[in-house]
């Protein structure tokens, strides 16, 4: 993957996939050996005050979460569906690309009934590694922030 | 059909019918006789309005509520709600402002909620408006009666309640001056939405048996455990509860043999960011949970550094939401202030000690609704008396709930336990 939008596209893309299809490895693979991943209500972050609902200030932390996740954490039992809109970047062509993406997941459960869970925006701040393009910091913007029943799978 | 007294099965709450979960016209009588009836209610935080005109909306019950920081820098709370046609009066969530006009009619409430302008209130060239008999005193917001305890704002519609400090009572009053015993800083909040009765939540944080059962993550990886120094401590009449806990206090090998008839995991991993669950002590006491839950809707929760306080707002007999606010101190240093936002990762809706609520409340609506007349068990640490216990495997203060709700319902049946 690399530092341009074709790069940006792929990685949107693989990231709401593996989300999608709960491998949850691959994902963390997507992101830099340093990284930063937080989820903020909108209510929050227009307001100025930093708590979130999800804040892995550390690579360590977001595998922990996804330790949890696998290891403790209950959920309701439901498949998730990420859209994930057209990124805007900017400044292009540095060492890191920011960009901008919006994204809506949808719930469905066991009985195939579907709501929509989230929409929000992505604002990712991104580098070429070795490894390819990685995500540095991640921060969810999240409109829907009166979350309904819980949140357990990363946005 | 009517609701009555004949409702309990047990003289000791210890069987709640479905019932109390799904029907409509319980729902509306406790908004009368328990939202606007004889309790108080937190409605926010005198650190989120320090200056004056600060307001913030809030809701009691379904009832819309403004407070806000008049000129001479007094708390007041009103019904949110123009006397004119009912419309919402201050419709943004937080501000500043000299006075909440209505959009609809531009009626004119001052920082008292007195009503002090209407337009046209003469008409135009002598012609409409209002009667000049029109009493404008007499219109104003529907004033809350505003109760303050150590900078934390309490509320109620019910002009002849006993006053706040009394209705909490010593211990739960104890616990709120422990928590707000410096300035708090408002680190942000969190809405979680859940499909079911907001019974449902107010028992589930008086349910200390099911903590450690429910949110594998405590037990996982060593955070809190029954085994733990522990137990729950009411008010005299046993509608608000303190469950506590002494960090340190058991060991991996006691919860292990303890553990091995539950079929909880107990292995023990550990995390590769031990700090997340690191406790740091900010008093003498050795608590590092406490969650003081004060009826009806209002709940203090300490777990480890992460403090917040949640209101349970109800939306309807099958929907409620929790709105949690996440407090630190106003001396916190930076170092401190990213401890808790760190630790904020244990509660509200993806909260790693907190989030499996929202599924098991809604898998409780869900599957007790068709049968209005079968029971709920409320028997861990026995049935009969209500009273405080040294231990964590005990639901008893839900049965004190019950019982209180019951007396302000009309539906306390003779003979029954306080």
């Amino acid at each position: 993957m690399t530092l341009d939008r074709a790069g940006v596209h792929d990685l949107l893309a693989e990231y709401g996939a593996l989300l999608d299809s709960a491998k949850y490895d691959e994902w963390l693979g997507l992101f830099a050996a340093e990284c930063c991943y937080s989820v903020i209500p909108r209510e929050n972050f227009e307001r100025g005050l930093p708590v979130g609902l999800m804040f892995c200030d550390s690579r360590a932390m977001l595998e922990d979460r996804i330790m949890a996740l696998r290891e403790a954490n209950k959920s309701n039992i439901h498949t998730d569906r990420h859209l994930i809109g057209l990124p805007r970047l900017r400044p292009p062509g540095a060492e890191q690309l920011v960009v901008e993406a919006p994204f809506a997941v949808f719930q469905t459960d066991q009985e195939g009934s579907t709501r929509l869970f989230a929409t929000g925006l992505y604002r990712d701040r991104l580098e070429l590694a070795a490894g390819g393009l990685k995500i540095r910091d991640k921060l969810v913007l999240l409109d829907t922030f009166a979350v309904p029943t819980l949140l357990a799978t990363p946005l | 059909m009517m609701v009555t007294d004949l409702i309990w099965p047990a003289l000791d709450y210890s069987r709640v019918p479905y019932r109390l979960y799904h029907d409509a016209e319980i729902y509306e009588r406790e908004q009368r006789h328990i939202f606007q009836g004889p309790v108080w209610h937190y409605l926010g935080l005198e650190a989120e309005i320090p200056q004056p005109g600060d307001f913030r909306a809030t809701w009691l019950g379904e009832t819309p509520v403004v407070f806000n920081r008049d000129g001479a820098s007094a708390v007041k709370a009103f019904v949110n709600r123009c006397a004119h046609r009912g419309a919402l009066v201050r419709r943004e969530l937080s501000g500043n402002a000299q006075e909440h006009i209505c959009i609809y009619h531009q009626w004119c409430y001052g920082l008292d909620g007195g009503l002090t302008a209407i337009p046209f209130r003469r008409g135009v060239r002598g012609k409409g408006g209002l009667d000049a008999d029109f009493d404008m005193g007499a219109h104003g917001l529907r004033a809350l009666r505003v109760g303050i305890v150590d900078g934390v704002i309490f509320g109620t519609l019910a002009q002849d309640a006993e006053p706040v400090e009394d209705y909490l009572g010593a211990p739960i009053l104890v616990q709120l001056r422990r928590l707000f015993d410096r300035p708090v800083r408002v680190l942000g909040y969190n809405r979680q939405r859940i499909r079911a009765n907001w019974k449902l939540y107010a028992e589930n944080t008086r349910d200390n048996y099911h903590a450690s059962l429910l949110h594998e993550f405590l037990v996982t990886f060593g955070l809190d455990r029954s085994t733990q120094v522990g137990g729950v401590k009411m008010d005299q009449r046993h509608r608000h509860n303190i469950t506590w806990a002494e960090g340190d206090s058991d060991t991996d090998e006691i919860a292990r043999q303890a553990y091995a008839s539950a079929r909880v995991r107990n292995d023990y991993l550990s995390l590769k960011e031990p700090a997340l669950v690191t406790f740091r002590p900010e008093r003498e006491d050795k608590l590092n949970l406490a969650v003081t839950s004060v009826f009806p809707s209002s709940v203090f929760v300490q777990i480890s550094n992460s403090l917040a306080i949640r209101q349970i707002r109800p939306r309807g007999v099958d929907e409620f939401e929790v709105f949690q606010t996440m407090i630190g101190y106003a001396d916190d240093s930076p170092e401190m202030t990213l401890h808790r936002l760190r630790q904020a990762n244990f509660v509200g809706p993806a909260g790693l000690v907190s989030m499996e609520d929202g599924e098991a409340i809604e898998i409780v609506h869900r599957a007790s609704k068709p049968d209005p007349d079968r029971t709920t068990i409320i028997e861990l640490g026995g049935g009969g008396v209500i009273s405080d216990r040294d231990y964590r495997v005990t639901d008893v203060p839900l049965r004190g709930f019950w019982s209180y709700y019951a007396e302000l319902l009309g539906i306390e049946p003779a003979g029954a336990v306080r």
